[in-house]
């Protein structure tokens, strides 16, 4: 896991050594997406609950630095703390319905919220609707770190990336975290001794979409557009199976699996040694490539890893 | 708003509900039956749009192509039980979204290769176009009435088959005990290929109906999907009484919501406020609507006895 970080750490002057920006732009965006999968390993892999409705926080945060920019509030406190208050509200919202079920419930209210969200955004003409909106000016913070400066970016989002899997698997390992895996692991006994799911399954639920709200206001600077795309029901999908393929419930795998996935993507896109027809057809090959990982490869990449259980 | 007006959108509403229920009910057997969420239901929606437009092309015959296209859309859904989804039934919920997702993206990607990625146009033999008057100056279009009447159809000839069958019976058994089913020398592996073929070609006829109005393309599916699972979360799943319930109730609102809220909005409020807000809370409705029911009765409408 360290030696992962220090690897990451390093990118940024190899990168200029090389005069290769672009790898600066796609592990940036690994990262982003690390972080919203860190939030959802959180209630997926340690709670138990699966949210196919992850992506709406990615584009509430999203939504509130485009909205606020284009009010011509550009203060990047400002709208990263309200990208992470309107995303835990949200959160709230949702959560206080769905969590009171589970199973195939809880995916589709899950699922249908989000969908939901999605034609709000389409229908808001003002702020894009289907087209989305332009993002004139990033995030600003008075000087301290300037979001226009790749390689400063790319350090802010590593140093929120490492406060994240360090947080995550502080409050994992906290009572708190302990609690929610209880619930996980046999709900009946959790009750039995004098503890109510409930309280603590909502409060991860809000947790983990304050966090992703925040890789959502990452990720409308890292692409300085947003649109209801951000929230379509197939980010959810690919959020959940970055959890899978990275690892379900450890540490290293939403970071992992994010990089897999991302990669994987890039290189049935990209990759000039693939004929043609791999290019033009590549989510033909991602999905089956996801149904095998599914079927076969449970453990994920993080099993890969010398000494990394699943920590349960 | 005049009274032609809201029966015409009462009467698509009803259109709208009978084709989710076409979804929902298979959906809803699949889930109820094997314990699989099957996010690729639409996919075979889609299979079935496609197969009958091409059939029907190459033919020339409507009927021809709505049989081929029902017949296809059964062996490919047979086809991805045996295949794929076979594995699936003992796993967890979290794997069977992910592999039934990864479906989605194979299927969609497949149907782009084979008939491109732009909306084909599948056409109305001539007997089936045009418009019957109905009570006073309504006029409303043959094809929409002939879509609710064999929706209707198929909801009778279903409760027949489930409630007063042979099938039906070892339907429910299954639902309620597999391992007892099992034990009394039943198939339950075939049973269950059986029930997935049946709720495949119940979507498929749900597709190459909705081709004629809307349009064909790939990822089609998905968009009606979504809206089948706030059907089944209505109803309460696992239940063909929820689906049908929970079905009528989302067409309607979903299409007397898209058609009025805007106007009823203007009137009471302001002009601005129904411009502004009514398009947005008219998408939002069923979802509301899905909030509201799951805050009074978590468990659907009509809970499926058994689980």
């Amino acid at each position: 896991m360290v030696a992962i970080l220090l690897l990451l750490a390093a990118v940024p002057p190899v990168a200029a050594l090389l005069h290769e920006p672009f790898y600066l732009d796609l592990l940036r965006r690994v990262m982003i997406f690390a972080i919203a999968a860190i939030s959802l390993n959180l209630i997926l892999g340690y709670g138990g609950m699966v949210s196919f409705g992850h992506a709406a926080y990615l584009g509430i945060g999203a939504y509130a630095v485009g909205v606020l920019s284009h009010h011509g509030i550009d203060n990047g406190w400002l709208q990263w703390g309200i990208a992470i208050g309107a995303s835990a509200l949200v959160a709230a919202a949702i959560g206080s319905i769905s969590v009171r079920t589970s199973g195939i419930y809880f995916i589709m209210i899950t699922l249908a919220f989000t969908q939901m969200l999605y034609y709000l955004g389409v229908s808001i003409a003002k702020y894009g609707g289907d087209d989305g909106m332009r993002l004139n000016v990033r995030s600003q913070f008075s000087g301290l770190i300037d979001l226009n400066d790749p390689a400063e970016f790319y350090y802010l989002v590593f140093a929120i990336l490492s406060l994240f899997l360090y947080l995550s698997h502080r409050l994992v390992n906290s009572r708190f975290g302990l609690v929610l895996q209880a619930t996980r692991l046999n709900e009946a006994r959790t009750r039995a001794i004098g503890l109510s799911p409930y309280p603590y399954r909502l409060a991860a639920f809000v947790i983990s979409g304050a966090m992703c709200g925040l890789a959502g206001a990452l990720l409308a600077n890292q692409t300085s557009f947003l649109t209801p795309e951000f929230m379509n029901w197939t980010r959810s999908g690919e959020l959940m199976f970055m959890v899978i393929l990275g690892g379900i419930a450890t540490t290293a795998g939403p970071l992992l699996g994010a990089a897999g996935l991302l990669l994987l993507e890039d290189v049935l896109q990209g990759w000039s040694v693939l004929p043609k027809w791999v290019h033009e057809h590549w989510q033909l090959y991602l999905g089956v490539i996801l149904v095998l990982v599914v079927l076969y490869a449970k453990r994920g990449l993080a099993g890969l890893l010398p000494g990394n259980e699943r920590d349960d | 708003m005049n009274l032609v007006l809201v029966a015409e959108q009462t009467l698509n509403g009803l259109q709208l509900g009978v084709m989710l229920f076409l979804l929902a009910a298979g959906l809803t057997l699949v889930f109820g039956i094997m314990n699989l969420v099957n996010l690729a239901h639409g996919a075979l929606y889609m299979v079935g749009a496609y197969l009958a437009a091409y059939f029907y092309q190459t033919t020339g015959s409507f009927a021809l192509g709505v049989l081929l296209g029902l017949a296809g859309t059964l062996v490919v859904g047979i086809v991805v039980e045996l295949v794929a989804l076979r594995t699936l039934y003992e796993r967890d919920h979290l794997d069977q979204v992910l592999a039934t997702f990864g479906l989605i993206l194979f299927f969609n990607e497949l149907i782009a290769i084979l008939w491109g990625r732009s909306a084909i146009y599948s056409t109305l033999p001539p007997y089936l176009t045009g418009h019957v008057e109905l009570i006073g100056s309504l006029r409303y279009p043959l094809y929409r009435l002939v879509i609710i009447g064999v929706g209707l159809a198929v909801a009778v000839l279903l409760w027949f088959v489930v409630s007063r069958t042979r099938l039906g019976m070892l339907i429910r058994a299954g639902a309620s005990n597999r391992a007892m089913v099992a034990a009394l020398g039943i198939n339950i592996r075939r049973l269950y290929t059986i029930v997935f073929g049946f709720g495949a070609a119940l979507a498929g006829l749900a597709g190459l109906l909705a081709g004629p109005i809307f349009s064909v393309q790939p990822g089609m599916g998905e968009l009606i999907l979504i809206q089948v699972f706030v059907v089944i979360v209505i109803g309460g799943i696992g239940s063909i009484r929820g689906a049908f319930a929970g079905a009528l109730i989302v067409g309607m609102v979903d299409t007397l919501g898209r058609a009025f809220l805007k106007p009823a909005l203007s009137a009471i409020i302001s002009p601005a406020a129904g411009d502004a807000a009514g398009p947005a809370l008219a998408s939002m409705l069923i979802y509301l609507l899905m909030a509201a029911v799951l805050a009074f009765r978590p468990e659907g409408l009509f809970p499926s006895r058994g689980s």
